[in-house]
This record gives C-alpha cells, structure tokens and sequence, in this order.
C-alpha cells in the first residue's frame, strides 16, 4: 500500500486526506460483494481480534461493526459499558489500559464524550477506530453516505450536498461536511436557529452555506441529507415542540420539488417518522436509507481491514488455503481495488 | 545578620527607582539602597545580581492550595514551596476548600500551616457567600480579623445579582474587595472550551465570552451603585477587559487580573482533547488575546495571577467533558510574563513589576510589602530576563502536574525568590553567585 494511504487509527474524518478517503471507499466498494454471497466470509482478518467497546447504547452501528468484523473471519467482541460505571470507578483509560492487556488489533469505540477515541490512542497500540464520539465525529457513517452517495450520482464533485436539522449536536453532520467537501461538494446547511451555529460557515476552508429556511438549503440540491432530531432537544429549549418542528424543519414531499431532478434522501437512522421526515419520503423511490445501512457493513469491512492487520498478514491471507470461496475474494478485493482507484482519479 | 544584593538592577515602581543600586537587608526588613561603588559593610552577607533585576517580591493574588479537604491535590506546603520556585514570595489562597474558608477558624488554619510550612508568605481569601452557596453572607468581620485579604466565590460565582450587592456594601465596611470569578453558569454551563470555531470543530459543548461579559458588566454596574471595590478574576475576554476599562474612566472603584495561559494559549490548543488545555474561564480566541495584550499595555489590566489550580493527575486523565477545569501556573507564570510580555515588547520591566507586586500590594492593601522602602519585609524576586530555561514538571514542587507547559522553552526565568530575608530558592544555574557571596564575604 501506497504510504500516504496508511492509516494507523480512524479517529475523524477532519485529519484524513482526499486520497485516503477515496482509497477507503474503492476497497469497501470491492467488499460489498462479499455480502451478497450466500457465503458471507473471507479469511482476510483471521486470527485477527476486533472489540467493539460501546458506551453509548446503539443497535445500528455495532451491529454493523459485528457483522463486519466476522465477514472478515475476526473474532469480535462487544462490550457494552453504561457510562454510568464511569462514576463506579474505572476510567476510560483504564478500560483501555485493560483491554490492550489482552492484545486486540481493533478497538471499536463510541463514547458520549468528544476525544474520547483520541485517549484511546495515547494508551493503545491496537488501532482505534471511532465509531462516534459525542458531537464530535462518525467517520463511518460519512463514509458510508459517500459510498452511497457515489453509487448513486457516479461521484461527488461538484454535487450540492444538503444537510438539515441538528446540526450543532450532530457528529453525521461534521464527518460528512468534512468528508464531501473534501470530494469536491458543495454544502448547505439549515435548522432551527439554536442548531445551526454560524461558526458551521467557517468549518471548512470553502466554507459552508448557512440557510435560515430549509427550502432555501435544498433548492437544487442532489443529496438532501436529514438529521434525527432528540426529544430532549425541546426541554432544552432548543425549540417549542416537536411538532412545530415537523412543521417548519421536517421535510416533506413538496420540498423535494425544489431540490435538483433526480435527488436523493438520506438519513443516518434511527428515522423519527413524521417528525424530521415524512414517512412518505423515507419510505419512497428517493429515500436511499436501507442503501446507507447495507453499505454500512460494507465500510466497516474496509476499514477494519485496512486498519487491523498489516500489509504482510494479509497476504498470507489471502495465501490460505481455505477454499475456492476465500481466495477468490481475496483476489477480488486486490484486483477491484487496484481497478476503481484508477478510475476514481480520473 | 545582614545580607547586599549587590550590582543588581533595583525596580520598584512604589517608590519610583528604576536604577542599579544595591540593597541592604537586615532582620527580614529593607535597611535600604545605596549605589553600586559604595563600600560593604562590615558582616554582611553579600549576593551578587550583576545583570539581575531586583524586584519587590512578587504577589500572586489567586491560588488554589487545596489544604484543607484535598491535601492529595496540593497543600499549603507545597503550594508555597512551588509558589518560592515560581517566584512569588506572597500567594493568596482561594476558599474553596473543603470545608470552604467562610470562617474565622479555617481562616487561621490557612496561616498556621503556611507560617509552620515557612516557604511563601500565604494570606487568605474568605468566601462571600457561607459555604459559597450565594444566599447568606459569610462572617467576613470574624474573617478579617483573622487574616483574610479579601472575599471571593471564586469558582461557584453569586448567581444573584442582588445578593452580590448586599456583599459588596457589607464588604465596604471592612474595608475588603470582593474577588469576583465572572461568569454567568446558565450560558456557560455543560460547556468545557472557549465557544466559537474549535468548539464546533472539536463537538464540545462551549462557554460564550459573554457568560464572563454578563457578569463582568454587572459587577461594573454595582461598583457604581455601591461605590465597593470590586476586583476581576483572570480575566479573559475583550467584552471584559472593556467593562473594566470604562468603569476605571468613570472612576469606580474596579481592577482586574490576567492569567499567563490566557495570553499564550489560544482555543485551538485543546485540539487533540488534552485536558491539561481545560480550564475556567477557557483558553480563548485570538481576538480575546490581542485584548489582553492591549489591556496589560493600557493599564487596564493591574495585575498579573497565576489561577495556580491543581488536580491529580487520575482527576485529569478523564474524557475532556469529564476532567476537572484548572491547570497549575505558579512555576510557569513569571516564565511566560517575560517570554511572552516582556521579550515580546508588550511591556516594559517595570510595568511587570508593577503587575506582579506593586499593584497587587495596591488591590489588597498590604502596607509592608509590594515595594523595597526602608523598613518592608524583605520580599525580593530576582530575576534574568534572558535566562533560557525549560520547564520540566516531573520536577515541580507542586503536588499536581497539571500543565499544558511541560517542556516549554521560556526566556526570562527566576533567579532567586528571597522571604523576609531568607533565600528560599536560588535557580542552580546561579548558584556561582553565592559561591563568591561566600569568598566576597570572607575576604
């Protein structure tokens, strides 16, 4: 691998560069095969260990990991911690410290707290990979939304990404607006005034276009991607009541007029039906939601294995001798990889 | 016994002499100047500060030593014993300890362990509120008596606006400023950084500059009703600094302090969530630095703290929106004055000197120190303003290594922190000049 490529830890999406996000995305697009198998399973990760360590409460996501992980033939692990048993008595670090004990080569982690993957890193010699972290980043979500965003629109240069809601508390909107933007998007963001701070303008050096009414943020768009909204955001005062919500930020079949001919929905789930989407969107033609999700096995399965073993290992790998099923797919990940990375650069 | 600090270059703006002169001390008391070619006198002691400035010993007004209640943080051992490393031959101690100082007995604890513990001279701060809770005002007469030097909440500011006013007006009577650490928690709570671009690059919840701006006006309007003295805490923020400045035009009775972080470290140090970065009021913006700057140059700011805020290091090494707020600052703020004030042309020696001893002096009215005037206790900071020196915290004397300046390069240092005439701490690159104290006396 190419050294500009390597990565060590997938910490945000902020630090990585367009290369490593396009190399990132070829090799989960030649993995994506692999689910459609009846044999879902190659050898590239085994012997290889994958923890995945949750302290937030999240279905979606380690699911996703797990699937991933054992596709691959790792051994994965899923610990769920309740941050509460912070105030029990053991830290994060020594959470972390105990684990690297055991030798893992992945830690997965989500953390309700932003840099909590970056403590990680300073204690662990395994590779980190941030599953989301407060408000801070979800890079495999971002990912996996460019993946689907590509297969979709055959690229992402020059497309008007739209992002709508909660953006403030949002790690999906952060990676993604780092990530697109990266490829050549261009992206508008609206919500409700206490959501979309006007410091987002400047979070990226081409800049971000802040919109006070959603419709303004989707006309023309190509990707309308809508944010979930929390319950607890009201009691908070970020706004009156949900269904004002609905009302002026949820997004609705008439909107979709406004953005450009062909555009596509998406929403990083769990959906809040009728509230931040109308079911008839979600449910419809445009709505790319079960797309995400299945390309989600599909990046993680990239990820984990450009991140859990090194380049020697897996070759060796692929050098197995496991049956026709194995090392035909190991052929194909090298093959496809080497194919789509030509052609994305053009 | 008599000691001369010889050939040094004395500044002491209380007195208005910015000259090379010696110094002669005797008793723990300033005997006096006297010119460089005059003869010694007989059995005394000399220090050679050739190339050295010789100040009044510095003061810094805001410390946390933690004693009593969180002795595994910091004493007022310790403290004091890094507060003589950093220069400071007089520190005051916060009150939020456990038990708070809102009386007279934990008040004359405070001064006990530091008279017992002999290194800086350590004058307590009593608490505004009982128990800093902000609804019944502290014993401050009973407090005062014992040894208190001012009031503060520091940390748990008083929410209401009309208590703080009846604080102030009780505190006039005793003659004590009231201390105040701005910020109004119902903008700034949940937050653990500055507001602005890296907070929301970083995902962390922020503390607007205006939760301090709230609050700082605030005071500035109740100076003006109760004609108090009110004095703001590291201040952080250009709104602030602005209050300041027009409540000094209008003539109340306000000051402020600025913290060394707070002029070297802009928010986009917390970028890789190192908590040694955390701290209230945060580390801000450049614009906010640039006000500061203008502040310490205008007059606006008087003094100079360290916010000196110890947490062990299992406290500190939590999730960024875990980990306590409070870096510690007494070995590294005097460093950090001449590297980034006075090296940098910000400010002159003497308006350092000023900041550091003479106006805290001023603020908090100690008659017997602040300056070298015959008979003051004989409180002298030497420092080189050249010196390079590299701060390494596993050597600290502070119980606590909570510093996001380890390993930081600084130019200008502290040679030598003298209490009431005794040498408490020589910088071991100078320690030639006792040497030849020793071989001067002798011959």
């Amino acid at each position: 691998m190419n050294a500009d490529l390597h990565l060590k830890h997938l910490l945000g999406i902020r630090e990585l560069s367009a290369e490593q996000i396009v190399h990132l995305l070829d090799t989960a697009e030649s993995f994506r095969d692999i689910s459609k198998r009846e044999i879902k399973k190659v050898p590239a990760l085994r012997g290889r260990t994958v923890i995945n360590l949750f302290f937030e409460a999240s279905t979606r996501t380690r699911t996703s990991f797990e699937i991933a992980a054992k596709r691959l033939s790792a051994d994965a692990i899923n610990i769920s911690v309740s941050t509460s048993s912070v105030s029990k008595g053991e830290t994060l670090l020594d959470t972390a410290r105990n684990l690297q004990a055991m030798a893992p080569d992945c830690i997965v982690i989500r953390h309700s707290s932003a840099g909590a993957p970056y403590h990680l890193s300073r204690v662990c010699d395994a590779a980190i990979v941030n599953a989301g972290d407060g408000a801070h980043e979800h890079p495999t979500q971002a990912l996996l939304d460019a993946l689907t965003i590509r297969e979709h629109k055959n690229g992402i240069e020059g497309l008007k990404v739209a992002i709508i809601g909660d953006i403030l508390h949002s790690r999906v909107a952060r990676s993604n607006i780092y990530l697109l933007s990266k490829l050549g998007a261009r992206i508008s963001i609206a919500g409700p005034g206490t959501l979309v701070p006007r410091e987002f303008a400047g979070v990226i050096e081409q800049g971000v276009q802040l919109e006070r009414r959603i419709e303004d943020a989707i006309v023309d768009a190509d990707v309308v991607m809508i944010l979930r909204v929390q319950r607890e955001r009201q009691t908070d005062a970020f706004f009156p009541s949900m269904r004002e919500y609905a009302v002026h930020y949820g997004l609705h079949l008439n909107h979709l007029n406004l953005a450009a001919p062909e555009a596509i929905v998406m929403h990083p789930g769990p959906v809040n039906r009728g509230i931040e989407i109308s079911s008839e969107i979600a449910d419809g033609g445009r709505s790319l939601i079960l797309d995400q999700v299945t390309n989600g096995v599909a990046v993680r399965m990239a990820v984990l294995y450009l991140l859990a073993g090194a380049e020697g290992d897996k070759k060796s790998a692929e050098h197995a001798v496991n049956g026709e099923e194995e090392s035909r797919a190991s052929g194909g990940v090298r093959g496809r990889t080497r194919k789509s990375r030509r052609g994305s650069r053009e | 016994m008599r000691l001369l600090i010889k050939n040094g270059y004395i500044i002491d703006p209380a007195q208005g002499v910015n000259t090379g002169s010696n110094l002669l001390i005797e008793e723990g008391r300033v005997v006096g100047l006297s010119s460089h070619g005059d003869p010694i006198p007989s059995d005394t002691e000399v220090f050679d500060a050739t190339g050295l400035i010789v100040a009044p010993g510095f003061i810094d007004m805001h410390v946390h030593l933690r004693e009593p209640g969180q002795e595994y943080k910091e004493t007022i051992a310790s403290g004091a014993a890094a507060a003589v490393a950093g220069g400071f031959t007089t520190v005051c101690a916060m009150p939020n300890t456990s038990p708070v100082n809102d009386n007279a007995a934990v008040t004359r604890f405070v001064i006990e362990q530091a008279e017992r513990a002999g290194f800086a001279d350590v004058l307590p701060i009593g608490s505004i509120t009982k128990n800093s809770e902000g609804t019944e005002l502290a014993e401050m007469g009973e407090m005062k008596d014992a040894g208190i030097v001012a009031v503060s909440d520091d940390g748990r500011p008083v929410p209401s606006a009309g208590i703080m006013r009846r604080a102030m007006e009780y505190a006039r009577g005793f003659d004590l400023p009231l201390i105040d650490h701005c910020e109004d928690k119902s903008l700034a709570r949940g937050g653990s950084m500055h507001e602005g671009h890296w907070s929301i690059v970083l995902g962390m919840r922020g503390m607007p500059a205006a939760a301090e701006e709230v609050d700082a006006i605030r005071d500035c309007a109740l100076a003006e009703l109760t004609r108090a003295r009110i004095h703001l805490a590291h201040v952080s923020t250009r709104g602030a600094l602005e209050a300041v400045r027009r409540a000094k035009q209008n003539g109340w009775a306000v000051t402020c302090e600025v913290a060394p972080h707070h002029w070297t470290l802009t928010d986009e140090a917390v970028q890789d969530y190192d908590t040694n970065t955390k701290m209230s009021p945060p580390l801000r913006s450049q614009d906010h630095i640039d006000a500061i700057l203008d502040g310490l140059r205008d007059g606006t700011v008087d003094a100079i703290a360290s916010d000196h805020a110890p947490h062990h290091m299992d406290e500190k090494e939590l999730e960024f929106d875990q980990a306590p707020f409070g870096i510690v600052g007494l070995e590294t703020s005097i460093g950090l004055a001449l590297d980034r004030l006075v090296n940098e042309g910000v400010i002159s020696l003497e308006r350092l000197v000023e900041l550091c001893a003479t106006n805290p002096a001023h603020i908090l009215k100690l008659q017997d120190r602040g300056t070298l005037t015959t008979g003051a206790r004989a409180d002298v900071t030497i420092i080189d303003p050249a010196m390079a020196w590299t701060f390494d915290v596993s050597r600290s004397k502070s119980k606590s290594r909570n510093t996001p300046f380890n390993g930081y390069q600084f130019r200008g240092g502290v040679v030598a922190t003298l209490v009431a005439g005794r040498l408490l701490h020589l910088h071991p690159d100078y320690s030639r000049l006792t040497d030849q104290a020793v071989s001067s006396s002798a011959g």
